[in-house]
């Protein structure tokens, strides 16, 4: 029950704020936060029963939804999805006070949206059943097209359709995949096809040939959510466009739908095809993480730079779980967790300077440390945690992926390195052109530092990135067992067929 | 001994905690929070050191750890070490922090940002503390890099300054880049030996399982963080630039401490560097150590020439330790982390002076340029003599730190050479770095003190001593400046009989050695914790030699800083020789020590152009192809639609337009017979009779 409250809830709220009166804005918001908060109340119940050092899913829920076509109402979690559904919540509920004086147009809508992307993100997350997921995948799709369609920036028009078209465009050809894959696995119970993902993962036995297309298929739908390079340049136009709390809950959640799929698809389904596309994929993710910082080096524009840094981050990402290790595995999820952390914050930081000057050209700024030190002072911890500072948490993940793919391949663990001396290159230099030197712009002079709102919002994350840095092992010891599964898999399957260059 | 040591540190990290939250409410923007911090940090070290010597153990070693990370079958504690070199690099960082947390009290005085100072050096000295006393390479790499950000926060304090705020982003930036090869080194170690403790990786390497080339690899890479850290030759460039920092800032961080954590991982790693890593190590120390002091010589900033030098000094040590003189390396950290602070201080006091002076007559004259300066010795009497007393140390003089220090690092490259006769530069770098650093630090106290102020009177009216917080700091560490604090029981405590130091630090044998050793000899197994204790009889073997050699070496030394300090007086003093003429006659080469040998300007051309030029191509290609092929997809499926939304509207609709026009027609010509009038309808009906009628007649 408690896995599908979490779904519903935020559906439920999103309903009730539609039926509440247009006029009411500042009840909408409070309705819309409430809503969130139970919703992550719930997630942190969820993570208060999980019980640590179990590998399969928990509080699983099972309930027949189409007999006829095999489709059941299949929940659980696991340690892969669990820090993944904690993060949503939480970035909802921030995002909601984040837009609560930036967004002044349509409010009705735009909490009716978030909450159903809310229910969609939860839903792809804690799907255990192919067609669930598929709904969830799209559902995800529509509320985001009206957020960057509506309250974004001036080309949101051209950036949501773009948005929209790459990710219709993976996800149909995950459709075929999926059907395939239904069309051969059997409910032991009752003998139909079913769309049950643990049966499936179970019977998937598919010869090589067949395991290629499967994989590509799925991998190309998860590649565009990534985004792997070169599929990212629906996300730098997305990003910027986005309004601030869309950015945050594309980076912080959206993207990892992708990185997600390929953990509980991909791998344990096609462990041969993953280990034959090992060095493709980490060829690419390598490529992504260099191109993603020589491009966020030379932006103009804050926000794309942040969104140029995340295809960076997420290059890494694909990199850990490509090791095939329990470094590389843990390493990469964990940085998930972390890009959601410290790229929700940075777009959360660059949102407060939008509001006040409405402008995101580091050419405006300059010298603004002196007029705004609270914000200057978290702005650079957070550029700190993404980074990979120790003692903030992207250290821990890369450091971790770097490790796993430095036992699988060591040439990619030193380009990987490099990654990480132009991710300081960047930032730095961001840093210094927005907040050093002498105020250039009179207007800046008279910029207000971070409200009590603002400061809490991006506070929570400053914290979350300081204890994972100090102190990760509570995290990763829930996601371990899980990981090890996924790959417990791929000795059984994987190394006795493929053989290793 | 863990206790105490864990209060050392963690008091400043609680201070920089309280000030960062509640500094400025606090009484003198709670600065007296920072200073009891470190100060009673520095009492519990000093008490260590006092057990330490009491105990007089060689192989004293305490550790505690707690798990931290755990993935798999791999437990990564975070844990302190504690031997008797952690010890003395506890006192050295806790009393040279201490004493200028108590000199910034004076000269940050009235900054608007008081406050945040101190808590920065607090930050650095729980950092700097934090890194000497961890047990593991990981730990170690973090903490690393946390003084490595206090850096960069307090080269870049004054940031409305552009070169402040450039000067510590390319700090950060070039530390990295060393810092990319130290990870790299780390994940080597971790991946073929399974522990990144300290112990543990001697006793892996002792054991035989990691050797050969990979070992070569490991200690290269690991050197790499030490060359960005301690500036070495070629990631040297950012150590000058960072003297846009306050002045106690370089004194604490640029000279004394933290640069010289990379010479403290260097001497960490001792045991198992292989021979090729340690002579790479060496060569680099020996070059950055000549290489820094030709620049040295042509700079007229004060700050720059005392700047060049560290690097200088770094090398030094830095080739101490590659030669194999590790209790000599380490020693020069410690002495020269006294006389270094208390050089840099005192040419804070100077500018501090200087900047008072010059702005009261309104002069925009660099406060810092030495061409400027002149004849403070009578206006500043306890800066110039605590600024000679160091100078001497710092370039060897008999009786000074510096001598035992520096002396027994030339002996060891020279015992080196004499060993393996191929890398006989060695020791010629050394001499020939003596030599110079000998002249620019005379040149340097000369052109301050010596002569008359060059600024005029008016400004030199101006000129006082600085207050008395900021001479105590100087007068202490001057102090320490002397042999005597270091001297007992031998004259030289670096002197494997009966030297102190020696005793307590001694040259740990080479765990790789130790493994080939026990192989060949009886093919059996070595014991990791019996590695070390090996090595005794060749140390004895070579003891004779290195006497003869320390008495060479010290003959030399002695020599050519005299030499130095003769030639910089006969140029700067007495006047006998030309600077400006020697100048014209060196031509290229002056131009090439007095622009730093275009190190900078290489890099702008190559590094910084190429990858800018380079991400140029990359921003080209993202818009022009990858979305190009987006777009232009687009843009085919749009052409697709519209031909057949021709197709539609002329093909498929005009066909159905077609269809319809043709029926009309039709319709149209049929509705003239259904006008619906009867009268029509019997004169058709009348005409088609008649039609009849005329067809059958005809037939």
């Amino acid at each position: 029950m408690l896995l599908s409250l979490c779904i519903a809830f935020p559906a439920l709220t999103a309903i009730l704020v539609l039926l509440l009166p247009r006029a009411q804005e500042t009840l909408v918001r409070w309705v819309a936060l409430t809503g969130s908060l139970v919703t992550f109340v719930a997630t942190l119940a969820v993570l208060a029963l999980f019980r640590t050092g179990e590998a399969g899913f928990q509080l699983v829920e099972n309930v027949p939804w189409i007999p006829s076509l095999g489709v059941q109402w299949h929940l659980g979690v696991d340690g892969i999805s669990l820090f993944l559904v904690l993060l949503t919540s939480l970035l909802t509920v921030l995002c909601i006070v984040g837009s609560w004086s930036s967004i002044r147009e349509r409010i009705k809508e735009y909490h009716f949206f978030f909450l159903i992307l809310e229910t969609g993100l939860i839903g792809v997350f804690l799907a255990l059943d192919l067609f669930v997921f598929y709904v969830m995948w799209e559902v995800v799709l529509v509320p985001m097209f009206f957020l960057i369609g509506v309250w974004g920036g001036p080309r949101r028009v051209y950036a949501t359709v773009k948005f929209f078209l790459f990710t219709m465009a993976g996800s149909v050809l995950m459709l075929i995949g999926i059907l395939y894959v239904y069309f051969h696995t059997t409910d032991p119970a009752t003998g139909r096809y079913t769309f049950d993902l643990i049966v499936a993962t179970q019977q998937s036995q598919f010869p090589m040939a067949i395991q290629t297309w499967l994989f590509l298929a799925f991998a190309l739908a998860f590649a565009i959510k990534v985004p792997l390079f070169p599929f990212h340049t629906w996300l730098p136009d997305a990003h910027t466009e986005a309004p601030t709390a869309g950015s945050v809950i594309l980076a912080g959640v959206l993207l990892k739908m992708g990185t997600y799929g390929f953990l509980r698809f991909c791998l344990p389904m096609f462990p041969d095809a993953t280990m034959a596309f090992v060095p493709l994929i980490s060829v690419l993710a390598i490529i992504g993480i260099l191109y993603g910082a020589l491009m966020a080096m030379v932006q103009k524009d804050v926000k794309r730079l942040v969104a140029y840094s995340s295809v960076a981050h997420l290059g890494f990402v694909m990199l850990g779980t490509f090791a095939l290790n329990l470094e590389g595995l843990s390493g990469s999820l964990l940085q998930q967790i972390n890009h959601g952390i410290s790229t929700g914050a940075l777009f959360f930081l660059v949102g407060v300077i939008y509001d006040r000057r409405h402008t995101r050209l580091t050419s405006d700024y300059g010298g603004i440390a002196k007029v705004m030190p609270v914000y200057a002072t978290l702005f650079m911890i957070v550029a700190l945690s993404s980074v990979g500072l120790p003692g903030l948490n992207g250290f821990v993940g890369e450091f971790l992926i770097l490790l796993g793919t430095f036992a699988a391949n060591a040439s990619y663990a030193v380009f990987g390195t490099a990654g990480i001396i132009l991710a300081a290159v960047y930032l730095l230099w961001m840093y210094q052109r927005v907040f050093f030197g002498e105020i250039t712009h009179e207007e800046n002079r008279k910029l207000k530092d971070v409200t009590l709102r603002e400061g809490l919002t991006i506070g929570v994350l400053v914290a979350l990135a300081i204890w994972i840095g100090v102190y990760p092992d509570p995290f990763l010891a829930r996601m371990q067992p899980s990981l090890d599964l996924v790959l417990s898999r791929f000795h059984e399957t994987g190394l006795s067929q493929v053989v290793i260059p | 001994m863990t206790e105490p040591a864990l209060y050392i540190l963690l008091a400043p990290l609680a201070a920089f905690a309280v000030m960062i939250f509640f500094g400025k409410k606090l009484p003198r923007g709670g600065d007296w929070v920072s200073l009891f911090a470190i100060w009673s940090g520095l009492a519990v070290s000093l008490y260590l050191l006092a057990q330490v010597l009491f105990a007089y153990d060689p192989d004293f070693c305490e550790t505690r750890s707690i798990e931290w990370l755990v993935w798999g079958d791999f437990r990564l504690a975070a844990g302190m070490l504690i031997d008797n070199m952690t010890v003395v690099m506890l006192v050295v960082v806790t009393l040279v922090s201490a004493v200028v947390h108590l000199y910034s009290v004076g000269y940050m005085r009235g900054d608007p940002r008081y406050t945040l100072f101190f808590a920065y050096l607090s930050f650095f000295s729980f950092s700097m503390l934090g890194l000497v006393l961890a047990e593991n390479l990981i730990l170690i790499y973090a903490f690393w890099e946390l003084v490595g950000l206090s850096s960069y926060l307090l080269i870049g304090f004054w940031y409305e300054k552009d070169s402040a705020a450039n000067a510590g982003k390319k700090a950060f930036i070039t530390n990295r880049v060393g810092d990319a090869g130290m990870l790299i080194g780390i994940l080597l170690v971790l991946s073929s030996l399974g522990t990144v403790s300290l112990h543990g990786i001697a006793d892996g390497v002792a054991a035989g399982k990691l050797g050969g080339g990979l070992l070569t690899a490991v200690g290269i890479c690991l050197f790499m963080g030490a060359v960005g850290k301690s500036a070495q030759f070629p990631l040297h460039v950012w150590l000058p630039d960072a003297m846009e920092g306050p002045t106690p800032v370089s004194a604490l961080i640029h000279a004394a401490t933290m640069v010289a954590a990379g010479v403290y991982l260097v001497a960490r790693l001792f045991v198992i560097l292989s021979f090729d890593a340690s002579v790479v190590i060496a060569y680099v120390g020996g070059f950055t150590a000549l290489f820094a002091a030709t620049i040295a010589v042509a700079q007229n900033d004060i700050k720059r020439v005392l700047a060049y030098s560290t690097l200088s000094q770094l090398g030094y040590m830095v080739m101490a330790l590659g030669a194999g003189a590790y209790t000599a390396g380490f020693f020069h950290l410690v002495t020269h982390a006294m006389f270094k602070a208390c050089l840099f201080l005192g040419s804070g006091s100077v500018i501090h002076a200087m900047h008072h002076a010059l702005q009261h007559t309104g002069s925009h004259a660099d406060a810092q340029d030495l061409r400027n300066m002149g004849g403070l010795r009578r206006k500043m009497p306890l800066t110039f003599w605590t600024f000679l007393i160091s100078t001497l140390a710092l370039c060897g003089v008999p009786l000074m730190s510096g001598f035992l220090s520096k002396d027994s690092i030339l002996a060891g490259t020279l015992a080196f050479a004499s060993e393996h006769p191929a890398h006989w530069l060695l020791p010629v770098f050394g001499f020939a770095a003596a030599a110079l650093t000998a002249f620019y630090m005379f040149r340097l106290v000369y052109l301050a003190f010596s002569g008359t102020f060059r600024m005029g009177a008016d400004a030199e009216r101006h000129l006082h001593e600085s207050p008395s917080v900021m001479i105590v700091p100087l007068v202490i560490l001057s102090t320490l400046c002397f042999f005597g604090f270091y001297t007992l029981p031998a004259f030289n405590p670096t002197t494997p009989e009966g030297g102190w130091f020696a005793h307590l630090l001694p040259t740990p044998a080479r765990a790789y050695g130790v493994a080939h050793y026990a192989a060949d000899l009886s093919h059996e197994t070595v014991v990791p914790g019996e590695a070390f204790e090996q090595v005794a009889p060749h140390a004895e073997h070579s003891a004779h030699g290195s006497h003869a050699i320390h008495t060479i070496a010290m003959m030399i030394s002695i020599f050519v800083a005299g030499l130095g300090i003769l030639i910089a007086s006969m140029g700067y003093y007495w006047n006998r020789i030309s600077p400006a003429l020697w100048q014209r006659r060196l031509g290229f080469v002056y131009r090439g020590m007095y622009r730093k040998w275009w190190i900078d300007e290489i890099y702008d051309v190559t590094v910084v152009w190429g990858t800018l030029g380079f991400t140029r191509v990359l921003t080209w290609f993202d818009l022009r192809v990858i979305d190009g092929l987006v777009d232009g997809s687009a843009w085919l499926t749009r052409q697709w639609s519209r031909l057949s939304g021709w197709f539609d509207l002329r093909g498929v609709d005009g066909f159905v337009n077609f269809t319809a026009w043709f029926v009309g027609i039709w319709g149209r010509f049929v509705r003239l017979f259904q006008g619906g009038q009867l009268q029509r309808y019997i004169l058709y009906t009348l005409a088609g009779v008649g039609l009849v009628l005329i067809l059958s007649v005809l037939q």
